[in-house]
């Protein structure tokens, strides 16, 4: 049996690791909120975008669409897989990881793969299965457009050098608190915004003309794309983390809770038992 | 009289929505473009610069990093890759920005870092758009 010192060590360290959870988990809180409002306040750009790129591909017309709209037959798939770089987020990582092995296993052994990893978690999970053509972990848990830039770079410049044929991205959606589901989404060839039946060819001018303001903007479309999943991967992240620490810190109250009772069990069957000397003694000497 | 309204609309916010706007001059890629009320409908891409609005006698400034502009029955829709007011501009942190790109450029153009190259001409693009719509700003 362990000794009232040694018990009372342990619930003081039980209790230093509950401050630290416990604040985790309320940062984790105000930041999940920061990351939502961040979700909230993308939205009028992909709207707005979407009808541009409606109207541009209504006036355009299917026979001249530009280059990157162009499909071609899929030879080379990339994946994009967006992680934390920090842990301590329950099982988030490990469910986008297992994600992306299932869809790269899923995927036809003649088409070429190439991995785009962002985040260390990602990083360390994929590193030892698959080749990586590129890894970024300096991008933020407030991720900015200009830190995502990079990465929007480069899968653009790849998909129109040719290096792929296809980039689906894996990442985890913010659905609530609770459940953040994994994704899969193609970024290239552009899954273009569904064209209204009813829509009609208004009498726009475009400057210079409606396939090179195209070209132009699809990669800030991608860019959008990936930049709002990033946000859900922030939301996600702060989610999982505080709902890991709130669990964290139930536990460590219980652990204290059942180690003070031992320590309280112990230090009263002492006091008992040195009641009884003193007594016995009493009794004793007043026997005598 | 018709009117414009102006949304300036960035990837991470909406930076500006104005009613009563009557007149808005923007960095297209074919060269300055102003608006009037009653424009026809247009779409045209945006070149880094300044995007000015009117309201009668009151001009407003805003430093925009390209983007695209779209124009659709008196309302102007602008999709700025970054925007900031004039006022929320700082020259000196503009004019530090400039800097500090121009040497992240010549680092990058050294190493051959793909990746640092593009970054540092974004924050270049940036701080010149910046620097020049502070400039605009101050002559009125």
């Amino acid at each position: 049996m362990a000794s009232p010192l040694e018990l009372r060590r342990r619930i003081r360290s039980v209790d230093n690791t509950r401050q630290i959870t416990r604040a985790m988990q309320l940062v984790a809180a105000s930041r999940m909120r920061r990351a939502q409002e961040a979700v909230q306040a993308a939205r009028p750009y992909a709207t707005h975008i979407s009808g541009m790129i409606e109207r541009l591909v209504l006036a355009t017309g299917n026979d001249r669409l530009p280059p990157i709209l162009q499909p071609r037959p899929i030879e080379r798939t990339a994946f994009l897989v967006l992680t934390t770089n920090r842990g301590l987020a329950g099982p988030l990582n490990t469910n986008i990881v297992r994600t992306t092995v299932n869809e790269i296993e899923g995927t036809s052994d003649a088409i070429e793969i190439s991995v785009v990893v962002v985040g260390k978690k990602g990083h360390l999970a994929l590193r030892g299965l698959y080749t990586l053509s590129a890894v970024f972990t300096e991008i933020s848990d407030q991720p900015s457009v200009i830190d995502i830039a990079p990465v929007t770079q480069l899968l653009v410049d790849g998909y129109e050098r040719g290096d792929f044929d296809e980039v689906r991205m894996i990442y985890p959606e913010f659905v609530n608190i609770l459940t953040q589901q994994p994704r899969v989404v193609r970024l290239f060839p552009v899954v273009l915004p569904e064209v209204q039946q009813d829509a009609r060819e208004a009498d726009i001018i475009f400057e210079p003309d409606p396939a090179s303001v195209l070209q132009a903007l699809i990669p800030r479309f991608v860019e959008m794309t990936v930049y709002r999943a990033m946000l859900e991967l922030a939301a996600s992240e702060q989610s999982a983390r505080m709902v890991a620490m709130r669990a964290a810190t139930e536990n460590a109250t219980e652990l204290i809770e059942g180690l003070r009772l031992a320590y309280n069990k112990l230090r009263q069957s002492r006091i008992t038992s040195e009641i009884i000397d003193i007594a016995s003694g009493a009794n004793a000497l007043a026997d005598a | 009289m018709a009117e414009l309204t102006l949304t300036v609309v960035s990837p991470e916010r909406e930076v500006l929505r104005e009613e009563g706007v009557t007149l808005v001059l923007a960095p297209s890629v074919e060269g300055q473009l102003g608006i009037l009320p009653r424009h026809a409908p247009l779409i045209t891409q945006l070149a880094p610069g300044t995007l000015e609005l009117r309201r009668g006698a009151e001009t407003q400034h805003f430093s925009i990093t390209g983007g695209f502009l779209e124009v659709m029955d008196n309302t102007v829709t602008v999709l700025a890759d970054a925007s900031e007011n004039a006022s929320e501009i700082s020259r000196e942190r503009a004019e530090a920005a400039r800097e500090a790109a121009v040497r992240d450029l010549e680092e990058a153009r050294r190493t051959h870092d793909d990746v640092m190259t593009t970054q540092a001409r974004l924050a270049l693009l940036r701080a010149l758009a910046r620097l020049r719509t502070v400039e605009r700003a101050r002559r009125g």
